[in-house]
């Protein structure tokens, strides 16, 4: 597929990396871009190593060959102190938020600020403040993490996320197990950060609908190979395998209230 | 099993437990850097001491005065059979301070505190808490490590020494209070025996060294817990375990060593 040098100008780079765990191998040569500035889905069967290449990304796990980039700065054997300056260009969002459960949402966010800037609390609390209700979250500061709903979990962890003005926003499965209304709400964080700041954001999703909705490019990792390009060009694919795994997701997507409430609307 | 096979064996335990020795040196010294450079996370450390202290606190006394009591009578029935009931206190108050009182503190604290630090930690890594740290360049062993161990540490001299009062107390209550023996007696015994540096200090010295050892195998094994339920399980009991165990065995040590620095 599209190997080599990509026809974009990519803010994330693989570049030959293989990665496995044990015995178990997960990527064997993976190469591929994600464009700065879009919108990217990561697709997948369960285990084909979405969540493992975002870790590779974020440089939380080590690949035991290849290189890997951000912008200019590579990732793969940056020593500890690099690695920090790094993912301070990268906010992540977990699967399950992530937040820590013994501090309240607000000192949660403040976390960040209150280790990396000089702010006054004033300051953070005006920051703070204006993130939450940019996520559509108001007057929950005071709650921990434990007592608020998944879609709501789900939101103030990309507020945490995007507290620092990352260049890159990495979401792993950002829509998994919550209703068809909070889905749309965070596709359309997502959208409306990409647009407003620019940054570029790459969601793991198994979500088709909303990654065709979404998505500026994808990226579908496969057994043994991967494959990427637009959305709407894997899709209509000739490639046996690739149409198969858009076709199947449908087809289970349309039982599925996302879709059936994506078709009515 | 084969010869080869038990020898094969053999290695790969020796090397997986080379492997975890040296993991956990490497993780001492993380700590111990975390410790010490600023900024000293003073709010963090208090709030674990209220955690890890509190929550021991009141099986600590509570063990603490039945072990003094059962010091007591067993102490009274043995000393009775030599007329020499009046070194009760001379008994009850040297076996609390040298041995029971640090040891078996120490043990109670684990099977607390120490089982408690460990599920929380893994736990966190479970949730991917410590991983959500790391990408915000937030160091987890600085943040969330230390201060535990930190506290641990810490809250172990104070323990043991109410360990230890309570348990007077209770040897007390039983020698004078039940069996009539006359107060003055218990009480000079008690002090004429005790020499601060040698047995207090010995005390200090081991509730500290068995506080290192709780502190920093109960946030290892969490930090290192598999990001499972299970691992969550395997490391509060390993951390039981093997910090029991490290306790009994580095008691001897600090007993032997303690004894010839004298
Ligand atoms: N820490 C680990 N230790 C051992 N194996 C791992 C570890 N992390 C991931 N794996 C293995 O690597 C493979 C890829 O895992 P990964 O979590 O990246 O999959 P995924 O695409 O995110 O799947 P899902 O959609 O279920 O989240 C899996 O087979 C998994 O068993
Ligand atoms: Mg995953």
């Amino acid at each position: 597929m599209m190997q080599g040098s990509p026809a974009y100008d990519a803010h994330v780079r693989f570049e030959h990396v293989r990665m496995g765990f044990g015995t178990r191998t997960v990527f064997e040569d993976l190469v591929c871009g994600f464009p700065r500035g879009q919108i990217s889905v990561l697709l997948g069967g369960s285990g084909s190593g979405k969540s493992t290449l975002l870790r590779l990304l974020g440089g939380l796990i080590r690949p035991a060959a290849g290189k890997i980039f951000v912008g200019d700065d590579e990732v793969t054997g940056a020593p500890e102190p690099t690695l920090y300056q790094i993912r301070s260009k990268i906010g992540m969002l977990f699967q399950g938020g992530a937040l820590l459960d013994s501090l309240t949402v607000f000192d949660n966010l403040a976390l960040p600020l209150r280790e990396h800037s000089d702010l006054s609390e004033d300051a953070i609390t005006e920051t703070i403040r204006a993130q939450l209700s940019a996520v559509g979250l108001e007057k929950i500061d005071h709650l921990l993490p434990g007592q608020l709903s998944g879609g709501m979990l789900r939101r103030a962890a990309l507020a945490r996320a995007i507290l620092r003005e990352p260049e890159i926003l990495l979401c792993d499965e950002p829509f998994s197990g919550l209703d068809p209304s909070s889905v749309k709400r965070i596709e359309m964080l997502l959208a409306k950060v990409n647009q407003e700041r620019g940054i570029t954001v790459l969601v793991v999703s198994h979500h088709i609908a909303s990654t065709l909705r979404l998505a500026d490019h994808a990226l579908l990792l496969l057994p043994g190979r991967s494959v990427e390009g637009k959305p709407a060009d894997l899709h209509r694919s000739e490639d046996a395998e690739v149409a198969d795994f858009f076709d199947e997701d449908l087809a289970i997507d349309d039982v599925t209230p996302t879709a059936s409430e994506t078709l009515g609307s | 099993m084969s010869a080869s096979g038990v020898v094969r064996e053999i290695g790969w335990r020796t090397l997986s437990v080379l492997a975890e020795l040296g993991g956990m040196l490497v993780f001492t010294i993380a700590f111990l850097k975390a410790a010490v450079t600023p900024p000293l996370r003073g709010r963090r450390f208090v709030e674990e001491i209220y955690n890890q202290g509190f929550l021991s606190l009141i099986i600590v006394c509570i063990s603490g005065l039945a072990v003094g009591m059962v010091l007591g009578l067993q102490g009274y029935n043995t000393l009775v059979r030599f007329g020499a009931e009046g070194s009760l206190g001379t008994v009850v108050g040297l076996g609390l301070i040298r041995e029971l009182g640090p040891v078996l503190t120490a043990l109670l604290v684990v099977g607390r505190a120490g089982s408690a630090t460990a599920a929380e930690i893994a736990s966190m890594v479970t949730s991917e808490q410590l991983d959500g740290l790391r990408m915000m360049s937030i160091d987890p062993i600085e943040i969330v490590v230390a201060p535990k161990a930190l506290a641990l540490i810490f809250v172990m001299p104070i323990l043991t020494t109410l360990f230890v009062l309570f348990g007077l107390a209770g040897a007390y209550f039983i020698g004078v209070g039940l069996m009539g023996l006359d107060a003055g007696i218990f009480i000079s015994g008690l002090k004429s025996s005790i020499r601060f540096s040698d047995d207090i200090g010995g005390c200090f010295f081991k509730a500290l060294i068995f506080g290192f050892l709780a502190g920093l195998i109960a946030t290892y094994r969490g930090y290192n817990a598999a990001p499972t339920a299970a691992g969550v399980s395997a490391a509060t009991t390993s951390t039981v375990v093997v910090t029991s165990v490290a306790v009994l065995i580095g008691d001897y040590f600090v007993t032997a060593l303690w004894g010839f620095r004298i």
